[in-house]
């Protein structure tokens, strides 16, 4: 969850992660965020992220990112 | 038969709505459904028969996908460990044939109608064709209307159901509805079944709540698109069709009279969508959410024409950001360019295919491909000055939020705006760039005042209507985005207000509403698309 938040303050180190749950809904983070974000996350995470992955449920906050990403890394 | 003539909202919506309710729940949608066939067909006739098809093609191909999964599913629970990737990856491969084929299906017919005179036309000019042992001519295809939205919304029913995302619809005939619903089958919204699919199914019995407020919603659409939107339509059609004649401060000013007329037009047509909807009980997604109040071309298309960026952003944009290219791309980048241009080309790859589709998406135009290459250039130069304009701002010791910027800003975007429009709405490329640089030449800005414009086709009472009803729209934009319409809508609008409001859209509309003498009717702009 740590290197998740390292990634997260990286990319905007203006918000709060840790309590913000609506990046999407709240338009904190856009298009171009998430897709720097999945590149991040597949080379971080060693996962491939898929554009069925991409929607608002799976990167409204940190804990929704931090969930995907350990169901990927099952996969 | 278009949602702004008396037609369909003093007969045909009615009718429907009577046999609406007279049928027992279970069997509203089929009502639904007779009607949406019925509209299609008073528009389009024969062209029915492409409509059907394309439902045919949506939902078998959903079928086939969820009958894939099943066998998927059934497969990895008696298999184990590593041979479940070994089944996943065998029923990805079957799966994307399976979309592959349904989306080159109705892509062919889609591209086949609307583009195939197009092509032909610059490869013609290109080289001579007269040497292939078959003759290529321009043909009279007839598109049949809506074709450009159902289809979008069909590829998007069919990619949601391969990602696992809904379950495909059993029915035909609801697949067949979700994709031909009256309310939205001209203009959109471009619908995901998700949005719509609960509500339209449900069959819930008419309430006088929604009734009404579906009704003064349809109004309003009216009150958009008959009092401003046909009204500035005499100037623009004066300006845009004999652009030779005019120059500087008058083809400025027909390039905003253009911008407020499609944007008056076009969510004037989404409220009577959204109306008609909601007199079922139906939810349609909105499709505008004050678009002029944007402080960037991208922030624009997140407010303006909604369901289409949300379409392209789905299915194109982030598709194509985690396709093998642009991964290669970013490794590499990675390693070797920095992340501030490894972040620049990722959008701009992802970019490309959205803005090239969006100004195809729109005709068969030059003028078109150049307006989605107007917007991919200013929201990747956006993006690319970001964090320059960032530091001259904390220089500056300038607040990025202070009313000043934020006001710099949105004037910036009404530029960027209203000079698109002139590209789009002028008549093919040449005449665009013909009538941009006539703004420069000779411009005045006392022709604003001098009478000038009264020379135009409207007069001073008809530009006092155009301003006054700008200023009601603006009022009203403005209470919607500080989030004031629902809180006043949660008060519960007491039964007096509501039938005040509702008679002073009626009398507006009667009174104001450009007919009569001088004017002709207007067709919705984008069922043209």
């Amino acid at each position: 969850m740590e290197k998740l938040l390292a990634i997260l303050n990286e990319i905007d180190d203006s918000i709060d992660y840790v309590n913000e749950k609506k990046l999407i809904d709240g338009q904190l983070l856009d298009s171009f965020g998430v897709i720097t974000l999945v590149s991040e996350l597949e080379d971080a995470f060693d996962i491939s992220i898929e554009a069925s992955e991409m929607i608002p449920a799976n990167f409204n906050s940190a804990e929704a990112i931090w969930n995907m990403v350990q169901r990927l890394q099952e996969n | 038969m278009a949602y702004h003539t008396l037609l369909y909202g003093f007969v045909f919506l009615p009718l429907c709505l009577i046999a609406y309710q007279m049928v027992p729940q279970r069997h509203r949608w089929k009502v639904l459904l007779a009607f949406s066939w019925l509209f299609f067909f008073i528009i389009s006739r024969k062209l029915l028969i492409y409509l059907i098809g394309a439902t045919v093609i949506t939902h078998y191909t959903g079928v086939r996908l969820e009958l894939l999964h099943a066998h998927e599913e059934k497969e990895k629970e008696e298999a184990a460990g590593r041979k479940k990737k070994e089944i996943r990856l065998k029923y990805q491969k079957r799966s994307r044939q399976v979309l592959s084929l349904g989306i080159l299906m109705l892509l062919g017919v889609l591209i086949y109608l609307k583009y195939y005179n197009f092509f032909i036309h610059n490869i013609e000019s290109i080289i001579d064709l007269s040497f292939l042992p078959f003759a290529l001519h321009e043909k009279n295809l007839l598109l049949p209307v809506g074709i450009s939205f159902y289809t979008l919304q069909a590829v998007g029913y069919m990619a949601d159901v391969y990602w696992g995302k809904i379950r495909a619809e059993e029915s035909l005939g609801r697949t067949a509805l979700f994709l031909s619903f009256f309310p939205q089958i001209m203009e959109g919204p471009i619908c995901r079944y998700t949005d719509t699919a609960d509500t339209l199914y449900a069959g819930r019995a008419l309430t006088w709540e929604n009734l009404s407020e579906g009704y003064i919603r349809i109004f309003w659409g009216f009150f958009k698109k008959l009092i401003i939107a046909d009204r500035l339509s005499v100037i623009v059609g004066e300006i845009f069709g004999n652009y030779m004649e005019y120059k500087g401060a008058v083809v400025a000013v027909g390039a905003v009279a253009y911008t407020v007329q499609l944007y008056m037009e076009f969510s004037g047509c989404m409220d009577m969508v959204i109306g008609s909807g909601q007199v079922f009980g139906i939810r349609l997604p909105e499709n505008f959410r004050q678009p002029f109040c944007a402080r960037s071309a991208a922030e624009f298309w997140r407010r303006w024409h909604i369901s289409l960026g949300v379409w392209f952003k789905t299915y194109i944009f982030y598709p194509v950001s985690v396709s093998g290219i642009v991964k290669k791309w970013n490794s590499f980048g990675r390693k070797h360019a920095g992340k501030y241009l490894t972040r620049l080309v990722t959008s701009a790859l992802a970019l490309f295919p959205v803005w090239l589709c969006n100004g195809l998406w729109h005709g068969a135009r030059w003028s078109y491909i150049f307006y989605g290459m107007y917007y991919f250039t200013l929201i990747l130069a956006g993006m690319a000055v970001e964090p320059v304009r960032d530091r001259i701002l904390a220089l500056l010791h300038i607040h990025p939020d202070s009313f000043g910027w934020r006001t710099v800003q949105i004037a910036k975007t009404w530029l960027i705006i209203f000079t698109g429009e002139l590209f789009f709405r002028a008549d093919g490329l040449r005449a665009g760039l013909h009538m941009f640089r006539s703004i420069f030449d000779g411009f005045e800005i006392r022709q604003l005042w001098d009478g000038t414009l009264f020379g135009l086709g409207l007069e001073r009472a008809d530009f006092a209507v155009v301003a006054a009803g700008c200023i009601v729209v603006a009022v009203i934009g403005s209470l919607n985005e500080r989030g004031l319409i629902p809180r006043i809508h949660s008060l519960r609008l007491s039964e007096p207000v509501k039938w005040c409001t509702f008679y002073a859209l009626i009398f507006a509309v009667l009174i104001f509403a450009a007919y009569g003498d001088g004017y002709q009717a207007v067709d919705l702009i984008y069922a043209g698309f």
